[in-house]
């Protein structure tokens, strides 16, 4: 009897690519239901757009090289960079900074250099920090958040889908009433103004821990995190690595002067720390790729958050600090290499050759 | 005495995989009857054919040697039943995936005669170490584990070193196999009688026998078979269930926390693995006179209707041995000689087992691949790989046929286990590219090998032609001034004897 002949080994993992991003996908769900709960439905009009445009693109950039544009799409990367995107911005937004955005990630950032898995920078922190420059007053305009108690209108479903279709808002609302600072800008210029870090965390929009409505944001996307821990979609060093990064500056300057440094749980629950910290540098493809690697990359972004964040010129730093780091990626591959068993400490090519 | 201790070594990665192993390992040992044609291939052992010894139509007798070693490294083959030979001639084998190698074809006669001259247990106690590994030699012995090396050269590259143990493999981490279970189960006595053996050979004092722990019936025996012996060089030793736990290198690291360095042996960390087949096929022939003429091999998979064990004459095709565990089932559509995660995928059962083989499997129609996706660089090949490689630098490298790099990132040092492969979210075929990248690598080291040789011989060429035109300017110059120097008297006398003139005439 004849056999066809295989390439060893002939099981396999049952894994893939478009059930990783399903998972990824999945865990960001409990965050972008809390984000609407406190927000809005405007982000759901962001995400439409950003997937539309996303995947348009992909499919666009796909065909104009000459390759199949379903398999592609079929992978649900281009679906995953559209959701983040979406998260990273403002409730209203226009439609067509949200579509620049999502331009930017996957032709320029992800397609001119090379497609999947080919990237040098995180594909959505890049079409992020695009509009951030291109609109600055759009991506300021954050509403606060419906707890109630806090003096601000709420605009409705057809004046948000309104707004993200024109940019206008209906006549009756102002800016000024419905948009407010974040908790990041707030002690950005409380701290300006000389006051002291209780001072403004005694202001209403502030919470437990970090803004109100964002803190609870900030543990649905933990609850997503842990469950892409659980399920071994990512692991751990990333996530630990930002942690140690950013609460470690926070915790000794905070130790030091409290008065004019925020406490690390306000760093740790306000901005994008925790989208960050488990689902935007852990994208794995413009990460570090060893273990230590990893941890390195992850304890970088940390530092450059806070550095961004108490130093620098913007309120969040999540953006920037994952792009620069990307550009690190190959500095920190090249020497956190593991030791390769059987070899010396150290595997360089001399010690290859030394070896008997 | 007691036994050197070391701290249990830990595996970096490796894989939980399903085993699978029950179905065949749920019946006795299988003894299967001599078929009536044995087809013996020459290349059964790593290293060079063995020549053979026999002519067509010649009569053989089991046991019987019909081809001998050749070279530095080799192993006789021997008839595993009696009758005539019919072919010396190509035919499918394993070790070719199906292609033809050299066989000898014998044709039973069914009376199954051993060989005469071979009576009575050796005393191998009063046997010199060389004396004994010589006649290890001449029994064929190689290893069963799958690698098939001579085991009298392991022996011998082994006394040239110091060394301290000798790891016995009863680990089969591999999917599916259940060989060396099953021979453990049955013939435990007969796997620790030959670990003395091979402890005399090799002249050192502590054997380590290294079982998963998911075989507690083999454990159970072997511990009665220790105790039966009472040999207190002996110690049995229980190694986790991950694969490749049973890679030679993997378990001497598992067993002594050593590592073997890159391109070394076992025997650079002090230690020496057989498989407790070989054990056992060491004991059959210095105590039965049986040289390795069979051995146990599971047959099973979903493409079998009767998954079992069965000893097996070496030279019994896998499609006689499959009709006689029962036959195909209808999924049957690979078949492999191994394991689910290193088995060789064969184009044919035409081939017949062999020293080397362990199990059939016969799969039914593997869970599609899918489309491969680039690498997303998730790492999840880096967790599992047990040589703590990155197989994703590895294959950008090996994409980029850079030489150096992947040299630098240990593509040499990878034993193609497959676990990245296994877990690889973007379907790319890791182990057979790195397989393909170390031909590579060795082709080109075989390129520079022989462009350093013309070098080398072109300046070896220029040099002496330099010495020789060097040589003869000197001489010439030596000769003007000679020329000049002479007196004329002396020229005629130079003249003369060149002409012939008597000596004495000076």
């Amino acid at each position: 009897m004849d056999f066809e002949r295989r390439e060893a080994p002939y099981v396999r993992a049952g894994t893939s690519v478009a059930a990783m991003m399903h998972k990824v996908l999945l865990a960001l769900a409990p965050a972008a239901a809390a984000h609407v709960w406190y927000f809005g439905p405007g982000l759901l009009f962001n995400i439409l757009v950003a997937v539309v445009f996303c995947t348009g693109a992909e499919a666009a950039v796909q065909r104009l090289r000459g390759r199949e544009a379903r398999a592609a799409l079929g992978d649900y990367s281009a679906v995953v960079t559209a959701v983040l995107l979406a998260l990273a911005l403002p409730s209203l937004t226009p439609w067509w900074v949200t579509a620049s955005g999502s331009l930017v990630a996957i032709v320029v950032a992800k397609h001119l250099y090379g497609g999947l898995g080919y990237n040098v920078f995180n594909p959505a922190m890049a079409g992020y920090v695009a509009i951030l420059i291109a609109f600055p007053r759009e991506m300021a305009l954050w509403p606060a958040p419906s707890m109630g108690d806090i003096d601000y209108v709420r605009p409705n479903v057809l004046q948000t889908l309104w707004y993200t279709l024109s940019g206008q808002l209906p006549a009756d609302l102002g800016f000024d009433a419905i948009s407010r600072a974040t908790p990041l800008d707030l002690m950005k210029t409380g701290l300006a103004d000389m006051r002291t870090v209780a001072e403004i965390r005694a202001e209403p929009l502030m919470g437990d821990f970090g803004g109100r409505g964002w803190e609870w944001i900030g543990n649905f996307v933990a609850i997503g995190g842990f469950y892409l821990l659980v399920t071994r979609v990512i692991r751990w060093h990333i996530p630990v690595g930002v942690g140690i990064g950013l609460l470690g500056p926070a915790t000794v300057l905070y130790l030091l002067d409290p008065g004019s440094h925020a406490s690390p749980g306000f760093h740790l629950f306000t901005g994008a720390t925790l989208l960050c910290a488990f689902f935007i540098a852990t994208d794995p493809v413009s990460a570090a790729t060893s273990t230590t690697g990893r941890l390195v990359y992850g304890i970088g972004i940390g530092i450059l958050i806070y550095a961004i964040r108490h130093w620098g010129a913007y309120a969040d730093g999540v953006a920037f600090a994952v792009l620069f780091m990307n550009m690190l990626v190959p500095l920190i591959d090249r020497y956190t290499i593991p030791h390769i068993v059987g070899h010396e400490k150290r595997s360089t090519p001399e010690s290859n050759e030394a070896a008997p | 005495m007691t036994a050197p201790t070391y701290d249990l070594g830990t595996l970096h990665g490796g894989l939980r995989l399903d085993a699978n192993k029950d179905s065949a390992t749920a019946s006795e040992l299988a003894v299967m009857p001599v078929p009536k044609q044995i087809v013996l291939p020459l290349e059964q052992h790593a290293g060079d054919p063995a020549d053979p010894l026999v002519g067509i139509g010649e009569h053989v007798l089991r046991g019987q040697m019909i081809a001998a070693g050749t070279g530095a490294l080799s192993a006789p083959v021997h008839a595993s039943t009696s009758g005539r030979v019919v072919a010396v001639e190509p035919w499918p084998i394993a070790r070719r995936r199906g292609e033809p190698g050299p066989c000898i074809v014998i044709e039973s006669d069914g009376e199954d005669r051993a060989a005469t001259g071979r009576e009575g247990a050796i005393d191998y106690g009063a046997l010199e170490q060389d004396e004994l590994i010589a006649l290890l030699l001449e029994g064929g012995i190689v290893g069963l584990g799958g690698a098939a090396f001579p085991t009298a050269q392991k022996l011998s590259q082994a006394r040239s070193v110091p060394i301290d143990m000798l790891i016995l493999n009863g680990v089969e981490c591999e999917p599916w196999i259940s060989c060396d279970d099953m021979l453990m189960r049955e013939r435990a006595a007969r796997v620790v009688g030959g670990a003395q053996i091979l402890l005399s050979a090799l002249a050192v004092e502590h054997c380590h026998i290294a079982v998963e722990s998911d075989k507690p019936v083999a454990l159970e025996q072997l511990a009665d078979a220790l105790g039966a012996a009472g040999d207190n060089r002996l110690t049995l030793k229980q190694v986790p269930t991950i694969y490749p736990s049973g890679a030679e290198d993997q378990l001497v690291q598992l067993v002594t926390n050593r590592e073997v360095p890159t391109g070394g042996l076992p025997t650079d960390a002090g230690c020496i693995v057989q498989n407790v087949g070989t054990a056992a096929a060491v004991y059959d022939w210095v105590h039965l006179r049986e040289p390795l003429i069979s051995r146990v091999t599971t047959v099973t998979g979903p493409g079998v209707k009767r998954p079992m064990n069965v000893v097996t004459r070496l030279g019994t095709t896998v499609a006689d041995l499959v009709a006689y565990t029962g036959g195909y089932t209808d999924r049957a559509r690979i078949l492999v000689v191994g394991g689910s995660m290193t088995g060789r995928s064969m184009s044919t059962d035409r081939v017949p087992v062999v020293k080397a083989s362990n199990c059939i499997l016969v799969l039914d129609e593997p869970a599609a691949r899918g489309p491969v996706l680039p690498c997303i660089r998730c790492g999840e090949c880096a967790e599992v790989c047990p040589i703590q490689l990155l197989p994703q630098q590895l294959l950008w490298y090996a994409n980029a046929d850079d030489e150096s790099r992947l040299r630098e990132y240990g593509l040499t040092d990878c034993i193609e286990c497959g676990c990245c492969d296994l877990v690889c979210p973007s379907h790319i075929p890791l182990t057979s590219t790195f397989r393909f990248a170390k031909g590579r690598i060795l082709e080109l080291e075989d390129e520079k090998a022989r462009a350093e040789r013309a070098r080398r011989r072109f300046e070896a060429r220029r040099d002496r032609l330099g010495r020789e035109a060097q040589a003869r300017t000197r001489e010439l110059k030596e000769q003007k001034a000679r020329a000049k120097s002479l007196s004329k008297d002396a020229i005629a006398d130079i003249v003369r004897r060149k002409r012939g003139a008597p000596e004495d005439d000076r």
